[in-house]
C-alpha cells in the first residue's frame, strides 16, 4: 500500500490504453506534457491488437 | 504507463486534479523479464485466452501476444495454482533471471495532473442478444471477433477458417449485421458505424484464404460512408461476395450445417444452409462507463456513452476532462486516432502554462573525439532461443576475434534487456570502443536503442551497425542451422569492414518559424486558428470569400443542435478578437516554397490586386466544398426541385407553404457511382433532419424518401427511426432503376419503382429534393503548389490513412474537414482539433531534427546535371549557383534519406549519411573475401 504522491506540472493522465489513448498520450508528449497512461489491463494496445488486418485497404494492424 | 490499474477517485479542478490509481500486481518484476518465455511452457495450469477470444489456451503466467507493450510477461491470479490454492511455484526456480515475485501486493498511487483524457474504449454486446442466432448453441455460429482471430495467420489456427463443429473447411459463410446494433431489443438504437465495414474487410480475407468459400452478407443498409469505403464493397462485389437485404430471423441447427431463415423486403421467406455464420456485433459502450462517470463526475448519455455535443465533440460537462475514442461515440481506427491528438491538444491547449514543466530533459555527456585508432566492438545476441537455437552463436563471435580493428567482442543472452544495455554502456567507455557492431534483430525496432546507449557512452549515435542475424538467419534458415551460422559469420564480417570505415555525423537541426497558416476560413480553418491560439500560437488564416463560416453559414440547424447560427456567431467573434489570428479575407495562395518549419508563400487578397508574403512554419488545408449540381434531375430547370440545403432554406424561411403536402426525396442523386463516384456521409442526415422539420411544419405531409442505403450512421440512427415513426417514408432503389424526375405539361412528375409493392410508380409532389453530394474546393490547384497528392475523387490524399489521418505526405502539411472527406460538423470539428494538434508539434519544438542519414552533395563532383532534381521524390534537392556554376543541394529537412540520387548522379558526387560508397563497397569485398578462401580451399 501507498507510494507517496506523485506531483509533477504539465502533467495530463489518459485513461485507457487502446488506439486512442496511445495516440492521445504520443502526442501529449510530443506536445511537451508529462503523461500517465492507466490501463486496466496488462498490456496497452487495446481491441486494435487482435486484428488482422483493417479497412478500408487491408493493411496490417500490428 | 501504469498498466493493470484502475481508476478509484478523481477531485480537484482543471490544472489541478487529484487522482488516485490502484495497480494490481503482474507477479512478475517487469525491470528483470526478459520475455523469455520459459515459464510459460512450465506452467501446468490451462488458461482460457481472452486475446484469442476464447478460440486457444494459454497458461496463466504469459504474455498475451508477442509484440506486447509492455514486454513483461504477467501472472493471471484467477487461475494460478499458486494464487488460488497456495501450491505449485514451478516457475520461479524455472526463471533465469528471477522476476517472479509472488509478494507483490496492489499499490495504490496518487498522482497531481491538469487535465484527464478518457478513452476507455468500447465493450461487448451481452451473449443474450448473440442467443437469438444461434450462438453459444452452436460451435458454428462465432462473432466477427472470433472470425478475425481465426483469419488472423498469428491467431490459434494460424489462419486457417474452420468449422469448430467437425474441423472441416467451409463452403458457405453467411454474415449477420446489425447484431446488438440498430436494435430496440437489447437497448441499443444506435448504428455502431463500422460493422459493415470489417465484415467486408473479413469476406474479403475469407475470400483470398479459400477462393472457392461463397460468402453472403445480410444487411439492412450497407453503411460504407467513410473515405474510400465505398470501393472496398464495389471491390467486394467484384470478388462475388453476395449482399442480400433481409432481417435475418434466425439460425437453426439442420443436420450438420445451419439453416438461416430471412424475409426480404418484398415479403418473401428464405431458408438458406451456410456451413458457418459470422454474426456481425456492434460496439457496445465500455462495461465500466458507469464507473468512470460516477469517479470522474461526467454525463452519459442514454446508450451509456460520454454524452456529447456538436460543436464540442470531445468536451465533457466536467472542465479538464475529455472524450476520445468508442467510447465518445461508436467509431472505427481513423477517427479514433483523430480524436486523439484533438483530445491532447485541447489538454494542451488548457495547461498551456505549464507546458514542458513535466517533461524530463535527458542529459548525454559530451561525445567523445574517436581518434584515429578504430576500436571495434562486437556483440553477438542470442536473443533467448531466438537466434541460439538454430546459430552457433559463440562460433559466429569466435569468428571475428583476428579481425582488424576489433578489439572486443562478448555474447549476450538479450542485447536488449536492461542490464546488457549497461554493460555495454560500461564496455564501451572500459575499452575506448569507437565503433559498435550488433549482431542480434531487426535496426528497424532496435536500433534506436543501441544509438541511445552510445550516446549514453559518450559516442555519436552513427557509430553503431547493426546486423540481423535473427530475421535473416536463424528465422529464414530455421532448417539449416550450418548455412544460418555461415551466413551470420558473413553477415557479421561484412559489417565490422563497414565499421571500420564510420564516421561520427553531426545531428542536424532547422530553426521554425513559430506560425502557421491556414487555409479556409469556414468551421475547420477557424477552430483550427483558435486550437492554436490557445495553444499559444499565431497564424493566418486565409479565406478566398469575403466573409469567414463557409458552409455552417448555410445550415440552420443539425440533428442534434438547434444553436447553429449562435455558435457560428460566436466562433467568427472569437476570431476576430483573437490577437493571434491574422485574419486575410479576398485572399488566395498563389505561390508556396521551402519546407517544415520554413514555409514562404505569396498570397494574392481582392483578385490579385496586391500580392503579400507570409512566413511560417506549417501549413494547415481547409478548404472546405460545397454541394454538387447533378444533371438529368432537372435541378436549375424546374423550380420545384431544390436540393437539401435549398430546402432546408426555404423550410427556415417565413413563406406559408414552406412545407407543401407532398416531397419526394431523393438520395445519391449524382454520387455513388452516378456522377461522383463516392459517398458523401451527410446526405442521409441531412434528409432525415428536412423531413422531420417537414412534419414538424405540416404533420400531414407526406414525405418519401428514394434511397440506397440510409446511412444514418450513430446516433443518427434515433432520427431515422424517428422519422419513420412519424410516418416518412423510405423505399429503397437499385443504380440500375434510379428514380426518374421530368416534367409533363405544367406538372412535375417522378417515377420510381417501389421495392415493397414491386411496381413501377409515378407521382407528381409538389418538391423534389435531392440530396447531390459534396465535391471540394479548389484541391487540384492547391494540390499543384504544395506537391501534395489527391484520391482519385480530388480530396487530400492523406500520409497514413489510420495512423496518420490528419497530415499529408509533405512534411508540415495538414488537412481538415471537407478538403479531406464529406463529414459532418461535430467531425470536422474534431479533425480541425486534430490538425491543430499535429501542426503545433513542430511549432512546440522551436526546430526539427534532421536525421544525419541524409544525402550530401560534393560540390567538387558535382556538374550541375539536375538528374537529381528531376528524380527526387520528395523536393529535396535544389540547384544553386555556386559561383557561375550550377550545383545541386539538398534541402536537409525534406530529405528522407531513400538514395534515388546517390545512386543515379552520373559522378558518384551524391553519398548518403551511413551508407558511403566506400562503406558499400568494403562490404561487398569484405563478403567476397570468405568466398574467396573458401572457393580455394575446395
Amino acid at each position: 500500500m501507498g507510494k507517496g504522491m506523485e506531483h509533477r506540472a504539465g502533467s495530463v493522465m489518459v485513461v485507457g490504453g487502446g488506439i486512442a489513448g496511445v495516440q492521445a498520450a504520443l502526442d501529449l508528449t510530443e506536445l511537451g506534457y508529462y503523461v500517465y497512461l492507466v490501463e486496466k489491463a496488462a498490456v496497452v494496445g487495446g481491441v486494435m491488437a487482435q486484428l488482422d488486418k483493417t479497412f478500408p485497404t487491408n493493411d496490417c494492424s500490428l | 504507463m501504469l498498466t493493470n490499474a484502475d481508476l478509484l477517485a478523481l477531485d480537484g479542478k482543471p490544472g489541478d486534479f487529484t487522482v488516485k490509481i490502484r495497480q494490481r500486481p503482474r507477479y512478475i518484476d517487469a525491470d528483470a523479464c526478459t520475455a523469455c518465455g520459459l515459464c510459460t511452457q512450465y506452467c501446468p495450469k490451462h488458461h482460457v485466452d481472452p486475446y484469442n477470444e476464447g478460440l486457444a489456451l494459454t497458461r496463466p503466467i504469459h504474455i498475451d501476444y508477442a509484440q506486447a507493450v509492455p514486454a513483461t510477461y504477467y501472472i493471471d491470479p484467477s487461475s494460478c495454482l499458486h494464487l488460488q490454492y497456495d501450491t505449485c511455484q514451478i516457475c520461479v526456480p524455472v526463471c533465469q533471471s528471477h522476476a517472479i515475485d509472488f509478494s507483490q501486493q496492489p499499490e495504490e498511487i496518487e498522482l497531481k495532473v491538469g487535465a484527464v483524457i478518457l478513452s476507455p474504449g468500447f465493450g461487448k454486446i451481452d451473449p443474450a442478444t448473440l442467443e437469438k442466432f444461434g450462438y453459444g448453441k452452436h460451435p458454428d455460429v462465432v462473432t466477427s471477433v472470433e472470425f478475425e482471430r481465426m483469419t488472423t495467420a498469428s491467431g490459434p489456427f494460424m489462419g486457417e477458417v474452420k468449422c469448430f463443429s467437425d474441423g472441416r473447411h467451409p463452403k458457405r459463410i453467411a454474415f449477420i449485421q446489425c447484431v446488438g446494433s440498430r436494435d430496440l431489443g437489447c437497448d441499443n438504437g444506435y448504428c455502431s458505424s463500422v460493422c459493415c465495414m470489417y465484415a467486408i474487410k473479413e469476406a474479403l480475407v475469407a475470400k483470398e484464404h479459400d477462393p472457392e468459400v461463397e460468402i453472403t452478407i445480410y444487411y439492412m443498409d450497407i453503411r460504407t460512408q467513410g473515405k474510400e469505403f465505398d470501393k472496398a464493397r464495389q471491390r467486394a462485389e467484384a470478388m462475388g461476395i453476395r449482399f442480400v437485404r433481409a432481417k435475418v430471423a434466425d439460425v437453426t441447427p439442420w443436420e450438420n450445417r445451419l439453416q438461416l431463415t430471412y424475409a426480404t423486403l418484398d415479403g418473401r421467406h428464405e431458408f438458406v444452409p451456410f456451413d458457418l455464420v459470422v454474426l456481425s456485433v456492434g460496439l457496445e459502450s465500455p462495461r465500466d462507463a458507469e464507473g468512470i462517470a460516477e469517479i470522474t463526475g461526467i454525463e452519459l448519455n442514454r446508450y451509456k456513452f460520454a454524452k456529447s455535443d456538436t460543436f464540442n465533440p470531445l468536451a465533457t460537462n466536467r472542465e479538464g476532462i475529455v472524450v476520445a475514442g468508442a467510447f465518445q461515440g461508436p467509431k472505427d481506427i481513423p477517427e479514433s486516432v483523430t480524436q486523439a491528438s484533438a483530445a491532447a491538444g485541447i489538454a494542451a491547449g488548457l495547461l498551456e502554462a505549464q507546458r514542458g514543466q513535466g517533461i524530463i530533459h535527458k542529459s548525454y555527456p559530451e561525445e567523445q573525439d574517436i581518434g584515429d585508432e578504430v576500436r571495434i566492438g562486437v556483440f553477438v545476441c542470442h536473443c533467448g532461443i531466438n537466434i541460439a537455437s538454430v546459430v552457433d552463436v559463440h562460433e559466429v563471435e569466435e569468428s571475428v576475434a583476428d579481425m582488424e580493428g576489433v578489439v572486443y567482442h562478448t555474447d549476450s543472452l538479450y542485447s536488449c534487456s536492461q542490464d546488457a544495455i549497461e554493460t555495454l554502456k560500461k564496455t564501451i567507455i572500459e575499452h575506448r570502443l569507437n565503433r559498435v557492431v550488433i549482431a542480434a534483430c531487426s535496426p528497424r525496432t532496435h536500433e534506436p536503442l543501441f544509438q541511445e546507449t552510445l550516446k549514453d557512452a559518450g559516442l555519436n549515435p552513427c557509430l553503431v551497425e547493426m546486423v540481423n542475424i535473427r530475421d535473416q538467419c536463424s528465422w529464414v534458415h530455421a532448417a539449416e542451422p550450418q548455412a544460418a551460422t555461415q551466413k551470420s559469420e558473413d553477415l557479421v564480417r561484412m559489417a565490422v569492414a563497414k565499421a571500420r570505415r564510420m564516421q561520427p555525423l553531426p545531428a542536424q537541426t532547422v530553426p521554425v518559424t513559430p506560425r502557421a497558416l491556414i487555409i479556409g476560413g469556414g468551421i475547420a480553418g477557424m477552430t483550427v486558428a483558435l486550437t492554436l491560439a490557445e495553444q499559444g500560437f499565431e497564424s493566418v488564416l486565409l479565406e478566398k470569400g469575403k466573409t469567414l463560416g463557409g458552409n455552417l453559414g448555410l445550415l440552420n440547424h443539425t440533428l442534434t443542435s438547434k444553436e447553429t447560427a449562435n455558435h457560428l456567431r460566436k466562433l467568427v467573434d472569437r476570431v476576430k478578437k483573437s490577437k493571434k489570428i491574422d485574419v486575410l479575407t479576398g485572399a488566395e495562395l498563389v505561390q508556396m516554397s521551402g519546407f517544415i518549419g520554413n514555409f514562404s508563400s505569396v498570397v494574392s487578397r481582392d483578385g490579385g490586386k496586391k500580392e503579400e508574403t507570409v512566413d511560417h512554419g506549417v501549413v494547415v488545408l481547409a478548404t472546405g466544398g460545397h454541394e454538387h449540381r447533378p444533371d438529368g434531375y432537372l435541378l436549375g430547370k424546374n423550380k420545384k426541385v431544390l436540393t437539401q440545403q435549398e430546402l432546408e432554406k426555404r423550410l427556415a424561411g417565413k413563406a406559408r407553404n414552406r412545407a407543401p403536402d407532398s416531397v419526394v426525396m431523393i438520395q445519391c442523386a449524382g454520387s455513388r457511382g452516378d456522377d461522383l463516384n463516392y459517398c458523401s456521409k451527410v446526405c442521409c442526415n441531412h434528409a432525415v433532419k428536412n423531413a422531420l422539420q417537414i412534419k414538424e411544419i405540416n404533420p400531414d405531409a407526406q414525405v418519401i424518401v428514394l434511397y440506397r442505403d440510409m446511412r444514418t450512421y450513430g446516433y443518427a440512427e434515433d432520427a431515422y427511426r424517428e422519422a419513420r415513426l412519424k410516418g416518412v417514408v423510405f423505399i429503397p432503389y437499385d443504380l440500375e432503376c434510379k428514380p426518374e424526375v421530368y416534367e409533363a405539361g405544367r406538372r412535375l412528375h417522378v417515377k420510381f419503382f417501389d421495392s415493397l409493392l414491386q411496381e413501377e410508380v409515378d407521382m407528381t409532389p409538389d418538391l423534389v429534393a435531392l440530396s447531390v453530394g459534396i465535391v471540394p474546393d479548389g484541391t487540384e490547384e492547391l494540390s499543384k503548389l504544395l506537391k501534395a497528392p489527391l484520391t482519385d475523387d480530388r480530396f487530400f490524399l492523406e500520409a497514413h490513412v489510420k495512423l496518420r489521418p490528419v497530415e499529408l505526405p509533405v512534411d508540415g502539411v495538414y488537412v481538415c474537414g471537407l478538403a479531406h472527406a464529406p463529414k459532418p460538423v461535430d467531425e470536422t470539428i474534431a479533425q480541425a482539433q486534430a490538425a491543430a494538434a499535429k501542426a503545433a508539434m513542430p511549432l512546440v519544438k522551436g526546430s526539427v531534427s534532421v536525421d544525419p542519414i541524409v544525402s550530401k552533395v560534393d560540390e567538387d563532383k558535382c556538374i550541375g546535371c539536375g538528374i537529381c532534381v528531376s528524380l527526387c521524390p520528395f523536393a529535396a534537392i535544389e540547384m544553386i549557383k555556386v559561383g557561375k556554376k550550377r550545383k545541386a543541394r539538398t534541402i536537409s529537412a525534406s530529405c528522407k534519406a531513400c538514395g534515388i540520387c546517390a545512386s543515379h548522379c552520373p559522378t558518384f558526387a551524391i553519398s548518403m549519411g551511413g551508407f558511403t560508397n566506400e562503406q558499400i563497397i568494403s562490404q561487398i569485398e569484405a563478403f567476397g573475401q570468405v568466398t574467396e578462401q573458401e572457393t580455394a580451399e575446395v
